[in-house]
């Protein structure tokens, strides 16, 4: 197993072990190798032989978790040009830029309003490691560095290699009303590892990433303003008096 | 505890639901001493308004003692009475501190359904469909109270609730449509509608500054309401032609403001108003806005429209040209009921009015279906209902 990735899902205080996209598929490899392994044996023929040849680079996916030659997780090849999928939003947040960039900066807020990042842990030198919950119960993983940072202006960060996600975005923070007030501008860009388990992140982000997005910055500013997520308690009732 | 849930069109129901909880570290929760039914609520119980759920607590004019409050309300303690804005508003956004109070940008959970049909989300409200948020409202025994330390307003002891109650919604909402009229003095103001909002809104007229007031209905007690002030000139619309009437009460001027204190469930004698009522009955139309239109027409050059009364969609036949010929100023919206807690207090404890005066009738929760009926068939000479949930129920 890479070493990168955690046997347990669950340091980031999770009880339950949830396999990631990566896992899973390296797991598939595994087996669709062994098999073809297997049954190759079984023939003891040239032909056998050669179908358990074939198993090589399937037993190379599941153990390194790519393609051989081919290399995973390089945010330029993988987003460069019409590659990738864009998102742009904004919010405005009455309350001052420093305020909500040291918010942003403590990459362990994040969770409290990103609704599908289940925990972001800070690995120092600007590297954190991130888990997303994914459809059907299964996570999806990456490491992200900081690849440019401003105080009080700006954060751009990317996707290290052997991300379940390749992605790469920043965030803005301008002054507004004569610095009451912050504008915060997200720009991303990920891709789906390709085509893998039909486009987890993809669904992850539902019908329009956009709208995940807004979502997500709608409850930043609700924390940073109402200091608290708004929540209307209702729940179905039954019973008669 | 024992709420008036809503189960569909005319079928409300008291029901022993859970108690409210804490959830958030600024809620409080209030044990409702008294509540009222709105013409907003009707409505809803009419179904002209989207997003309901079966089991919706509804209600949003409600007071009572604060029994328990989160770890972040500073400015109340249990044993507090209050009187609860209807409107839902977080303190901190741009819309708070502007005092667009019911525009709250952070009160609303389902902000996003709102905004696919309004572009942007309005403040969550108590008991108001779940387009507002879904809050359970206030005809119960409990109510949770989000943002309880900028909503709820501390009352004296030495009032009633029945002084106090319509701090709630309907004293500021009609102090607001008459505010938004730009009164400098001595305007003449015609008010369509002599429901509750209608009646403050003529008693705020006059606080205001108005010289002449003018109040249209059919309800003969209700114009008989707005007459007992006496000052205020009533006309019936089903006996006289109102463009005229007020045509002839303004030398041919036409009234500076008009206030709509009906909304989108206007009845009418023209034909107009048979052409919306045949259309929202078949589903062709959400709203029926006979009053507006009227109020447009009657408008003079240059003057105010106000408009509290509640519209939810889309209106059909509004005679916007006129509007744009005669440059009027529309105005309307969500009350922002924080706004006017401490000035609409003072002028009761000043005693300049007494709210109490709409008020009809008074019944325990358990009869609040019956008063809904009442209410919207307008039976009894009702006007307003207050409901006192009473003593606390055995849990």
């Amino acid at each position: 197993m890479d070493k990168s990735r955690p046997a347990q899902a669950g340091s980031g205080g999770h009880d339950t072990f949830r396999p990631t996209v990566g896992q899973l598929e390296r797991l598939g490899a595994l087996t669709a190798a062994a098999a073809l392994v297997a049954y190759g044996a079984s023939r003891r023929s040239p032909q056998g032989a050669a179908v358990a040849l074939a198993a090589a680079p399937l037993a190379f996916r599941g153990l390194s978790g790519h393609w051989p030659g081919s290399s995973r997780g390089d945010t330029r090849r993988a987003l460069g040009g019409p590659r990738g999928s864009h998102v742009r939003e904004a919010v405005r947040v009455e309350r001052p830029v420093d305020v909500v960039y040291g918010f942003w900066r403590q990459v362990e807020n994040l969770p409290r309003f990103m609704h599908y990042v289940r925990y972001v842990t800070n690995l120092g030198n600007g590297r954190s490691r991130w888990l997303a919950a994914g459809p059907g119960g299964i996570d999806v993983q990456w490491d992200a560095e900081v690849i440019h940072e401003v105080d009080n202006r700006l954060i751009s960060w990317r996707s290290l290699a052997d991300a379940d996600v390749v992605s790469a975005g920043s965030v803005h923070f301008d002054p507004l009303n004569s610095g009451r007030a912050t504008a915060v501008t997200v720009h991303m860009q990920y891709t789906p590892p390709g085509g893998r388990l039909g486009s987890a992140f993809a669904k992850v982000f539902g019908r329009s990433p956009e709208q995940t997005v807004r979502e997500d910055l709608r409850r930043l500013k609700q924390i940073l303003e109402a200091r608290e997520l708004a929540a209307s308690g209702a729940h179905v009732r039954g019973g008669r008096a | 505890m024992k709420a008036l849930c809503w189960h569909g069109r005319g079928d409300v129901r008291v029901e022993r639901v859970p108690d409210p909880s804490i959830l958030n570290p600024r809620d409080a929760i209030i044990e409702v001493t008294s509540t009222a039914i709105c013409g907003s609520d009707l409505h809803l119980y009419d179904g002209f308004i989207p997003a309901r759920k079966r089991g919706d607590i509804l209600g949003h004019e409600f007071m009572g003692e604060v029994v328990e409050i989160g770890s972040k309300v500073r400015n109340l303690r249990p044993g507090d009475r209050v009187v609860v804005p209807f409107t839902i508003a977080c303190g901190g956004c741009f819309f708070c501190r502007e005092q667009l109070w019911s525009l709250c940008d952070n009160s609303n959970p389902n902000a996003s359904m709102a905004e696919k049909i309004a572009g942007y989300s309005g403040s969550g409200l108590f008991g108001y469909s779940h387009l507002y948020g879904g809050y359970p409202g206030g005809q119960a025994e409990y109510v949770r109270v989000p943002f309880a330390d900028v909503g709820p307003f501390k009352v004296p002891d030495e009032l009633l609730d029945e002084h106090v109650l319509f701090l709630t919604d309907i004293f500021p909402t009609g102090c607001m449509a008459a505010e938004n009229c730009g009164l400098r003095g001595g305007e003449t103001v015609a008010v369509w509608g002599c429901g509750p909002v209608g009646q403050f809104a003529i008693r705020s007229a006059w606080l205001l500054g108005a010289g002449r007031v003018v109040a249209i209905d059919r309800i003969p007690e209700r114009l008989q309401m707005a007459a007992s002030d006496g000052r205020t000139d009533v006309l019936n619309y089903e006996d006289v032609d109102v463009l005229e009437e007020l045509r002839a009460l303004t030398d041919g001027h036409g009234p500076d403001a008009c206030i709509d204190a009906v909304g989108l469930e206007a009845h009418g004698t023209t034909l107009d108003a048979w052409y919306d009522l045949a259309k929202t009955r078949t589903m062709m139309a959400t709203d029926r806005s006979h009053a507006l239109r009227q109020a447009i027409l009657a408008c003079r050059k240059g003057g105010v429209v106000s408009i509290p009364g509640v519209y939810a969609g889309l209106l059909d036949k509004f005679p916007l040209g006129t509007a744009f010929a005669k440059a009027l100023t529309l105005r309307m919206g969500q009350t922002h009921v924080h706004r006017y807690l401490p000035k609409l207090l003072d002028h009761i404890e000043r005693g300049d009015i007494n709210p109490s005066f709409v008020i009809t009738h008074r019944a325990s929760l358990d009869e609040a279906p019956d008063m809904y009926r009442l209410f919207r068939d307008k039976q009894d000479e009702c006007v307003k209902v207050v409901l006192e949930p009473g003593r606390r129920a055995a849990h």
